[in-house]
């Protein structure tokens, strides 16, 4: 471990000053207070903790606040807490055992992880994925979306004080799983998504199962807006709170929902349409102010439009094989291991080595739940990746907090972060 | 993306403004364009490219580190940078080695890059002069050394038991 040694490195500062320089440096206030003048109000000022622990930060995050009496003057995320090294073990692996490792990060929208990194493999390749396998992604990435969508739904509702709201989410979320544990026998990180395809074809029985649920989904969604949106406390809470203009969501880089509900319709499914977004006729739900309540809404519609981009694909499934017959790449069917042994040779070779990747490098971004996840890999030629980034949503859209927060209550932040909706394994991965 | 054409035209308009030494080299890999260029010209290309160019890149959707190492110079910095209304992407990186590892910050120019650069700063060392908050991100303050580099080992802290717990060196020592 040996470590550079710079004049200007920050880790000269010692450990103590440092942790001292968190607590108020970016307030627009003078260093020494200004006796007799409106700015002596500095003596006021407290600076507490919420979290690591704490029921509304959804997961491990720090919040260092910096408060006058219940106005929030300035807000500081702290992360690391629930860094695992994730990227750094994705270098040890070869590249098909990568995709359960990066479907730990962002733990509620796992194929779209596993998606992009083997959307940025197959560039590497430049293979191409059968049209079946295509939509098979599609189908499993919406139901993804509505599943994390309402898992949201609930456990922000919860944060608002509606616990209802956290039972009846999970309901329907289960059925998701349900859902996923048919096709993949996992119902959470299933590793469906492969290099090539998807892992398997859908089971009998799979389609009509999710019919039913696409049947059934949309009163459900009714259901939730006549019980939320009709709701005062909850309208009080949400609207006209966490207002962050369009230029600086641009400036934050901020994508997803938060970015639509502020009135911009950037979706890379529409915009640059991947794995035959392009074959489906769905809207892109758009905000006005870009309040909470705007947040609250574009999730919802999304939701609506989830489902019917599932519909449409049931529909139009089209034959083929679920994955590449690239033997290269993907394991040879299984009643083939007995007949020919090409491809015993095949899958012996993949299964201990795997597969090698021309040396380059990709980045590839598609739309998750939270807005663009994008994924890095530098290939050396070998079987496992020299780097594998991914650039999360969460830990970009985390930057936003103190803008949406900074001179409203306590319970608006509070409001802000259960709309913001930040998955902390993603966050520090 | 830019296609092989407009990429050379950036990098010409670029060599053009900033100087021939400013674009170390092209590359245009799987429809990817990449534009390499010298580590102290990042700030002015990169405000360029953001403001002034013909065909602007407003946004920056990652910023993130890269070790290509056993080649040299090893450490690297990639921005992806998009444009919106082109539905363009354009990957800009500098290279550099790790005994001079230090670039501009980018953070005035696009805010986005604050946690980025950060992790960067965590993970390979890169030092982002003018950063507004460099210290860093996801390890813990007082760690030392920069885990992501390729020469630091997988595995390479030994884990705290009661038999090897007067050994091993801790951090609060």
């Amino acid at each position: 471990m040996t470590d550079v040694e710079h004049t200007h490195d920050p880790l000269a500062v010692p450990y103590r000053e440092r942790e001292q320089s968190t607590s108020m440096q970016r307030l627009d206030e003078p260093d020494e207070p200004v006796y007799g003048t409106q700015l002596d109000d500095r003596s006021e000022l407290f600076t507490i903790n919420i979290g690591p622990h704490h029921p509304a930060t959804h997961g491990v995050l720090r919040l260092l606040t910096t408060l006058e009496g219940e106005i929030v003057k300035d807000v500081i995320p702290i992360i690391g807490y629930l860094h695992t090294g994730i990227e750094k073990s994705c270098e040890d692996q070869q590249y098909w055992k990568v995709v359960p490792f990066v479907e730990r990060m962002d733990y509620l929208s796992y194929y779209f992880n596993a998606t992009a990194f083997c959307m940025t493999v197959e560039k590497l390749l430049d293979e191409e994925v059968p049209k079946r396998a295509q939509y098979l992604r599609v189908i499993h990435l919406e139901l993804n979306r509505i599943a994390s969508h309402l898992f949201w739904l609930g456990t922000s509702a919860l944060d608002l004080g509606a616990i209802t709201m956290l039972w009846w989410a999970l309901r329907d979320r289960d059925m998701i799983l349900d859902l996923f544990e048919m096709s993949s026998g996992q119902r959470m990180h299933t590793r469906y998504v492969q290099v090539g395809g998807v892992f398997e074809d859908l089971p009998p029985g799979w389609e009509a199962k999710c019919r039913e649920f696409i049947a059934r989904m949309p009163s459900r969604i009714d259901q939730y807006e006549a019980l939320l949106d009709r709701n005062e406390i909850l309208l009080q809470r949400l609207k006209h709170t966490g207002v962050v203009s369009q230029e600086r969501l641009h400036e934050l880089g901020i994508t997803g929902p938060l970015l639509r509900a502020s009135g911009d319709p950037w979706d890379l499914r529409k915009a640059a349409p991947y794995s035959s977004y392009g074959d489906f006729d769905f809207k892109i739900p758009v905000g006005t102010t870009g309040d909470n309540y705007d947040r609250f809404r574009v999730r919802m519609a999304e939701m609506r439009e989830s489902i019917k981009i599932v519909e449409q694909a049931l529909d139009g499934l089209p034959e083929g094989p679920y994955i590449t017959d690239n033997r290269k790449i993907a394991l040879p069917p299984r009643h083939e291991l007995a007949t020919s042994m090409e491809a015993l040779i095949h899958h012996f070779k993949l299964v201990t080595e795997g597969f090698r990747v021309p040396p380059g490098e990709a980045y590839v971004g598609i739309e998750a739940p939270r807005g663009e996840i994008g994924c890095f890999v530098l290939a050396d030629g070998s079987a496992k990746p020299a780097r594998v980034h991914f650039r999360d949503t969460s830990f970009v859209n985390l930057q936003m907090l103190p803008d949406m927060s900074r001179g409203a209550l306590i319970a608006d932040m509070i409001a802000s972060v259960a709309m913001l909706d930040p998955i902390i394994g993603g966050v520090d991965r | 993306m830019p296609d092989a054409t407009g990429l050379e035209l950036i990098a010409a308009d670029v060599r053009e403004r900033f100087g021939d030494e400013a674009v170390v080299s092209t590359l245009y890999f799987r429809e990817r364009a990449s534009l390499e260029i010298a580590p102290h010209t990042v700030h002015e290309v990169l405000s360029y490219l953001k403001t002034d160019a013909d065909e602007t890149f407003p946004h920056l959707m990652s910023c993130h580190g890269c070790d290509y190492f056993p080649e040299e110079p090893r450490l690297c910095v990639h921005y992806e940078l998009l444009s919106m209304e082109r539905v363009e992407r354009l990957n800009v990186k500098t290279r550099m080695g790790v005994e001079n590892a230090s670039v501009a910050t980018v953070t005035d120019l696009f805010p986005t890059a604050d946690y980025q650069e950060r992790e960067v700063y965590d993970m390979f060392g890169v030092v982002f002069d003018g950063h507004p908050d460099p210290r860093r991100i996801l390890m813990p303050e007082d760690y030392v050394g920069h885990p992501q580099r390729r020469d630091f080992p997988m595995g390479g802290e030994e884990v705290l038991f009661t038999f090897n717990e007067d050994k091993v060196p801790r951090w609060y020592d």
